[in-house]
């Protein structure tokens, strides 16, 4: 290739590979007003502690238990044990990061009494080998996400990452849905960093390998997988 | 850079931490190897796909009987002191 085609297709890779934006919470400063104000019995306070992450919540819920009643609960069970346990928060982390600690240790006792016949656990024992490598290294259509009603897309998604164990679902929501930072997540799970980011890593690469076959370039036809929108697709 | 070593560095490159000798010798690997850069961009959109598909939203008429249940559970407990977690 050209040196001078080669310089213009790294401007070009750079431009397009840029870093993932994460989403941003409110005011770090604002959080701990809050915070300090619920501790001296201002409940209001605390409601708009609830107003601020009750989605957030319901969302880590879901994707860890996989059902809406549980998902319901952990969010209800989680602010009380916030609520109840506000004095002893030292406030030297955020209270969200406390926050998502106590919701994620929720929704896993839930998946744990649902299958008892399976440890469930940040911990439990996830494969090293090189499972996460990439199978399918097909290129996938522009906007593939397009090819899909809103309701088919999610059940696609929610249908993929279903298929993945707790542990790489749990870093892959916090970090890359939720936005919480690698330092964040792993404070929120009691994990290291390095394996917030091989969890986080092999996620990726699995859902990407996953979703490959509903998003991937067609030969022919108008590129939609209508196997796969069905749901017949093996996970 | 081999392929595996993208592979190791994929995370932070996703992330924006690396330095910039390692990202430039990783973007001059994604502008030879047609692998790799697909992995790399098939891997962004997966992370872009499922941050903006708005999964698991919670309706706001079971938004607010949650937050309504969630205020009057505190309150109980409030009244009858506190709990450990």
């Amino acid at each position: 290739m050209p040196a001078l085609v080669l310089e213009r297709r790294k401007k070009c890779i750079a431009l397009q590979m840029g870093a993932i934006q994460n989403k941003v919470a409110g005011p770090v400063s604002e959080e701990l007003a809050l915070v300090q104000a619920a501790k001296r019995g201002d409940d209001s306070a605390f409601e708009e502690l609830v107003r601020r992450y009750d989605r957030n919540v319901f969302r880590i819920a879901q994707h860890i238990t996989q059902n809406r009643e549980d998902a319901e609960d952990v969010v209800q069970e989680a602010f009380l044990k916030a609520y109840g346990n506000l004095a002893q928060f030292q406030e030297q982390s955020k209270f969200y990061t406390w926050l998502v600690r106590i919701a994620v240790n929720e929704a896993l006792m839930k998946l744990r009494r649902r299958k008892p016949e399976r440890t469930v656990s940040l911990d439990e024992d996830i494969k090293t080998e090189d499972d996460s490598l990439p199978r399918e290294i097909a290129d996938w259509s522009p906007n593939p996400e397009q090819q899909y009603t809103q309701a088919e897309l999610r059940e696609i998604l929610s249908k993929t990452i279903q298929g993945l164990p707790p542990g790489f679902r749990t870093v892959f929501v916090l970090r890359d849905v939720e936005g919480l930072s690698t330092e964040e997540t792993a404070a929120a799970l009691e994990l290291s960093v390095p394996a917030v980011k091989s969890r986080l890593l092999r996620a990726r690469l699995q859902l990407r390998d996953r979703l490959s076959k509903y998003f991937q370039k067609r030969e022919s036809g108008n590129g939609k997988n209508s196997d796969a929108a069905r749901g017949d697709g093996k996970q | 850079m081999k392929c595996a070593d993208f592979l190791q560095e994929l995370t932070n490159y996703l992330d924006g931490v690396l330095d910039d000798k390692t990202k430039a010798e990783l973007e001059n690997h994604l502008s030879w190897c047609h692998n790799c850069y697909v992995v790399c961009d098939t891997t962004k959109k997966t992370i872009e796909i499922y941050r903006d598909s708005q999964l698991y939203e919670l309706p706001d008429d079971l938004r607010s009987r949650l937050r309504s249940a969630i205020m009057t559970k505190c309150l109980q407990q409030k009244r009858r002191g506190p709990q450990s977690v």
